[in-house]
């Protein structure tokens, strides 16, 4: 690990302007960015501790929920609140890694961390991602995390968050710090697909800072539910996971929200089957319909083609549990 | 889970039952050094301060076979704090490495030459003032290889498998008899390689006393061995060499023999002149401390429509490095488990660019097993006939291999006793016909044998004025409770409470116990610690004039001494030779599987030892559940992968070579036939650290396959084989 600077300063102006300075990172619970530094994939001169910025409360508003970029991802999981308005979020972040990785990990922290692609962690194999230009590692090689949606000639790797699947399905809006001023964007524009610059994952600039996400109230607090399919049952990334709403009234589905984890470069929403579920009632087989119209366009790679039948029968499964099926 | 009663030291009511056999098995003594491990009182390899301490950090080669065409050492030379940055170009001569008659294959010797057998090979050490210069300097050593053509890849590589020098094809009966068989199955079976991955990583401080003299403070599972390895080394007297290792957190094998990173650190600590502290990193484990090696296997079984025997063909092939052969008992399973008139096994090695594997728990039945009792499961299919009844009907009652009666062997028993807490009458014969919760349930057994032995020990019992019983051995506990288990003995002998007793090891000046491996440890050492005390208790007896007196405090105060003291030679008698001597498990695994998803979850666990007489039924419980979760893993979860286009592994960390966390595991049921053996040793004990894992990865795939109809024949189970 390289020698850096650490400042915490106590204001998001200093913060700002700290961030503005070329060779300087952000850093909030660590998790994350610490195991990127000590295995050489990123070496800041600078580290800016935002955890002295009071970006941590969880609160009510007119519209919607409103959760500080550094609150915890253990006490936003089970935050009252949260659990009352929007169990997704809940259930997805209790997916998420283990106890004590979301003791440290923050809302922002989450929402930036890297890839989990090997070929992206190993300095010494080709990384498009991490070295643009260097080739993708992953494209001909062990491929079996990788996406089957969205993916491009430079990158195949996925975005290996719970919570934004959680956030992407809910609407949520991203609120972003500039110099200039606040901005908000859709939680489902904040992250973006490879195409030619696989070393840009979202659409965050490099001097801006998140400082919160805000949820809108809905409907879908009784039928909501987290599905993480993976290799054991704690402590590991989604082969595939899905975060299904409903607002089901009479049987018969009035609105619905649907994205997945493990399958893409961002979360994944699927919109044209959340169309196609609109009207239908509550069933197995409107479900199954619903999941072969969202796998339209997948593409698999040598080790991860097993994903294209695991995906639409995680979509079926999370759908009977949010519908009460099961 | 951690119980209170860790934390517990009393013994309870173990005292009380003076007669070895009517103990009930939940009794017994808490692990003696139990405290100081949940407090962190317990210090390990890595935790002494050494005074004038500096910090070792290992550069690994990037490239998988070749040489090294230049090193560029200088800035990390350069760099804040560091003493020294060693390579095959300036590393001092280590005399040991240079001897005649040298054969032409054997351990890696480290920066001897520019050669690169394996990716991860080191090709540096840095050593500096702290840990994160070493780290930072380490970084900047800079090699350009000239690259050859590697082989890591097993599979496409089968057809250069050799049989090693050490290894004999074993023919009883007739060859390949099951083919001409009523009832045939055939079948290959693929174990990936598995990382031991205890928890404490691999660490070592090397410190030179005086020219010929060195201290290290090492994670190994035999501190004589590891004296005597580093003695050859370095060329210096065996006396002068002193190994401290009194709590190993976790080996598993990957700690038996002496690594060549240990000796680049003694090296390293004689070219800074100051003591050298040396801890691998994760990574680092994957490709310094050996492995279960990735194997292929065959085996056909052929049987009579009623279920019995008629051939047993076992084929194994499994990868070792290209500069020393690793070989295991793979096949030997087939030899030794059921009564068949005709067996032959055959066993190879493929040579690759890999470094060289070595035992891991279980080494070669637990690989010999998962196929062996995979293949039986499916014979039982065939037959329609219950697996524990098709093992019945070819139950050995006579070692198959050598035709002597067994030392002991309850395995019956222990096939009744596990079926009846998992439950087997609710098991159906047909594939995916039990559902719960919209899951699959399935049930399935596995059997497991390892050699029970005893070999060598002596110990030294030194009464004192107090009333405390000093042991003292230079036996290592990695996990097993060694200690726990030495203490109960001792303490059944003298007739004191174990709170009187304290058991020094892990310290290669204490007299010589063998490593610990191969569940040999309690009926060796165990013996030792019976009969030091029986001839503690006989001088006890002279002194006080012929009387029996278990009051040894007033014993010596009334003869004006200070202590009493023996030390005792234990060796294994020679009636032991009549008899075949195993140990038998058995386990038994319910499933549940999501037909959707894929997803396995191992929803009851029971695992069944026929060990002898168990000494201390705490610890041997912990033993036995430890053995059937790392089981669980290897069915389930346990996998290295190689990239072979660059012939790295690409889940070389935590994250991503996945072990069973609580979440996977139930309550893991440990039962015990506990019938002593009447052979082995004084105690009636035989190992069982070895059975404790040998057969479940079968059991797991065996409960798979009757809750969904699909037989996985390459492990690990992930959910994508599944669906
Ligand atoms: C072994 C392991 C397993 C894991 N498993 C899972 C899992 O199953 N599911 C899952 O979802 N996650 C998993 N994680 C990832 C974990 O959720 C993230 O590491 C964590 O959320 C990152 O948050 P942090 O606060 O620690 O971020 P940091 O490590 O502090 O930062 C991460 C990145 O975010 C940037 N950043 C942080 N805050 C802000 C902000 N407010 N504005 C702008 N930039 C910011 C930093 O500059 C840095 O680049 C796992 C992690 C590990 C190590
Ligand atoms: S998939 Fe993306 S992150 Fe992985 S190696 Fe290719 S470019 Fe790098």
């Amino acid at each position: 690990m390289k020698q850096f600077q650490y400042i915490r300063p106590s204001t998001q102006q200093s913060v700002l302007e700290a961030i503005n300075k070329p060779g300087t990172k952000i850093i909030a619970g660590g998790t994350n960015l610490v195991d990127l530094m000590k295995r050489g994939v990123t070496a800041p001169d600078k580290l800016v501790d935002i955890n002295h910025l009071p970006l941590k409360s969880i609160a009510s508003t007119k519209t919607g929920l409103h959760i500080g970029a550094l609150a915890l991802n253990s006490v936003v999981s089970e935050n009252s609140l949260v659990i009352e308005k929007q169990p997704l979020l809940s259930m997805a972040l209790k997916a998420g890694a283990s106890p004590q990785l979301r003791n440290m990990a923050t809302v922002g922290g989450n929402m930036m961390q890297r890839t989990r692609c090997t070929y992206f962690y190993d300095i010494t194999m080709p990384c498009n991602k991490r070295e643009p230009g260097s080739g993708c590692g992953a494209m001909e090689g062990y491929n079996r995390m990788h996406a089957i949606f969205g993916a491009s000639q430079q990158c195949i790797a996925v975005h290996p968050s719970d919570m934004c699947v959680g956030l992407a399905a809910l609407d949520a809006v991203v609120v972003i710090a500039g110099r200039r001023g606040e901005r908000r964007i859709p939680f489902t524009e904040f992250h973006r697909l490879p195409e030619d610059h696989p070393e840009m994952d979202n659409h965050l600039a490099k001097d801006e800072l998140i400082i919160a996400v805000e949820i809108p109230d809905n409907n879908f607090a009784k039928n909501s539910y987290y599905l993480k399919v993976r290799d054991r049952q704690s402590y590991a990334f989604a082969l595939v996971s899905v975060a299904a709403a409903l607002d089901i009234s009479n049987g018969v589905i009035k609105q619905a929200r649907l994205a997945m984890g493990g399958v893409a470069h961002k979360p994944w929403r699927l919109l044209d089957a959340e169309k196609a579920l609109i009207g239908k009632t509550v069933s197995e087989e409107s479900f199954k319909q619903a999941a072969l119209i969202a796998m339209q366009g997948a593409k698999a790679y040598e080790y991860n083609s097993f994903k294209l039948k695991l995906a639409p029968a995680t979509i079926t499964e999370a759908l009977k549990h949010a519908s009460g099926l099961v | 889970m951690i119980s209170l009663e860790i934390l517990d030291l009393e013994i309870s009511m173990f005292m009380e039952s003076k007669t070895l056999n009517k103990r009930p098995v939940e009794d017994g003594l808490s692990r003696v050094d139990g405290r100081l491990k949940v407090t962190g009182a317990a210090k390990y390899s890595a935790e002494y301060n050494i005074k004038g301490v500096t910090y070792g950090v290992l550069v690994g080669s990037t490239v998988t076979k070749g040489t090294i065409k230049a090193l560029d050492t200088k800035r990390a030379e350069r760099a804040p704090g560091v003493l020294a940055v060693i390579t095959y170009l300036n590393c001092p001569n280590i005399p040991g490495y240079h001897t005649d008659n040298q054969p032409a294959k054997g351990p890696l010797k480290i920066f001897i030459d520019d050669k690169i057998y394996f990716n991860g090979q080191p090709i540096a050490l840095v050593i500096a003032d702290t840990f994160e210069r070493a780290l930072f300097a380490s970084s900047l050593v800079k090699a350009e290889y000239n690259k050859e053509q590697h082989q890591t890849d097993l599979k496409s590589n089968l057809s250069n498998a050799v049989t090693p020098g050490k290894a004999k094809d074993y023919t009883r009966g007739q060859e390949d008899a099951y083919k001409s068989a009523p009832i045939k199955i055939e079948q290959e079976y693929v174990l990936p390689t598995e990382v031991h991955n205890p928890m404490e990583l691999h660490a070592i401080i090397a410190r030179w006393d005086a020219d010929d003299k060195i201290t290290v403070w090492d994670k190994t599972q035999g501190v004589k061995s590891t004296q005597r390895s580093i003695a050859q080394a370095f060329k210096v007297p065996i006396e002068n060499v002193q190994v401290t290792a009194p709590f190993v957190g976790g080996a598993f094998g990957a700690a038996l023999r002496t690594w060549p990173h240990e000796i680049a650190a003694v090296a390293a600590a004689k070219v800074v002149k100051r003591p050298v502290k040396l801890v691998l990193s994760r990574a680092d484990m994957f490709t310094s401390v050996g492995y279960r090696p990735q194997t292929w296997q065959k085996i056909g079984l052929g049987a009579t429509a009623d279920g019995k025997l008629m051939g047993i063909t076992h084929e194994a092939s499994g990868q070792t490095s290209v500069y020393e052969d690793f070989t295991e008992g793979a096949v030997n399973i087939s030899q030794l488990m059921y009564a068949s008139p005709n067996v032959n096994t055959r066993y190879k090695l493929v040579s690759l660019n890999v470094n060289t594997p070595t035992p891991m728990r279980g080494p070669g039945e637990a690989t010999g097993a998962w196929a062996l009792e995979s293949a039986m499961d499916e014979l039982s299919y065939e037959l329609n006939i219950d697996p524990i009844e098709l093992r019945l009907r070819n139950h050995a009652d006579n070692d198959p291999l050598s035709g002597k009666p067994y030392s002991s062997k309850f395995l019956k028993e222990a096939y009744q006793l596990g079926a009846d807490k998992i439950g087997w009458s609710e098991r159906n014969q047909k594939p995916g016909s039990v559902t719960k919760d919209g899951w699959l349930v399935g049930y399935g057994m596995g059997t497991g044998m390892f050699g029970a032995y005893r070999s060598n020990a002596t110990v030294t019992a030194r009464m004192m004025a107090d009333g405390t019983l000093i042991l003292q051995t230079a036996v290592t506990d990695i996990g097993p409770g060694t200690g726990t288990a030495m203490v109960s003995i001792a303490s059944e002998r003298m007739g004191i409470p174990a709170n009187k007793i304290r058991f020094d090891m892990g310290d290669s000046s204490l007299p010589p116990s063998p490593t610990q491996g191969g569940s040999q440890i309690t009926s060796t050492v165990g013996s030792a610690v019976y009969d030091a005390c029986n001839e503690l208790k006989d001088k006890f007896k002279q002194v006080n004039g012929g009387t029996d007196s278990t009051d040894y405090v007033q014993v010596l105060k009334q003869h004006n001494l200070s202590q009493l003291e023996v030390t005792t030679l234990s060796k294994g008698g020679s009636e032991m030779g009549n008899y075949a001597a195993y140990s038998w498990s058995v386990h038994f695994i319910q499933v549940h599987v999501n037909p959707a998803t894929g997803v396995v979850r191992v929803n009851k666990a029971v695992s069944v030892a026929d060990a002898g007489h168990i000494v201390s039924p705490k610890t041997a419980a912990s033993q036995i559940k430890g053995g059937s979760i790392m089981g669980i893993g290897m069915a389930l979860m346990e996998e290295a992968v190689i990239d072979h286009r660059y012939g790295r592994l690409v889940n070389n960390n935590f994250a991503d070579y996945h072990v069973p966390i609580q979440a996977d595991i139930p309550q893991v049921e440990a039962l015990f036939v506990n019938k002593p053996d009447p052979h082995l040793n004084p105690m009636g004990a035989k190992g069982m650290g070895e059975i404790a894992t040998i057969g479940v990865a079968a059991a797991v795939a065996n409960a798979v396959y009757n809750a969904t109809g699909k037989r996985i024949r390459e492990l690990p189970i992930t959910p994508d084989k599944l669906i």
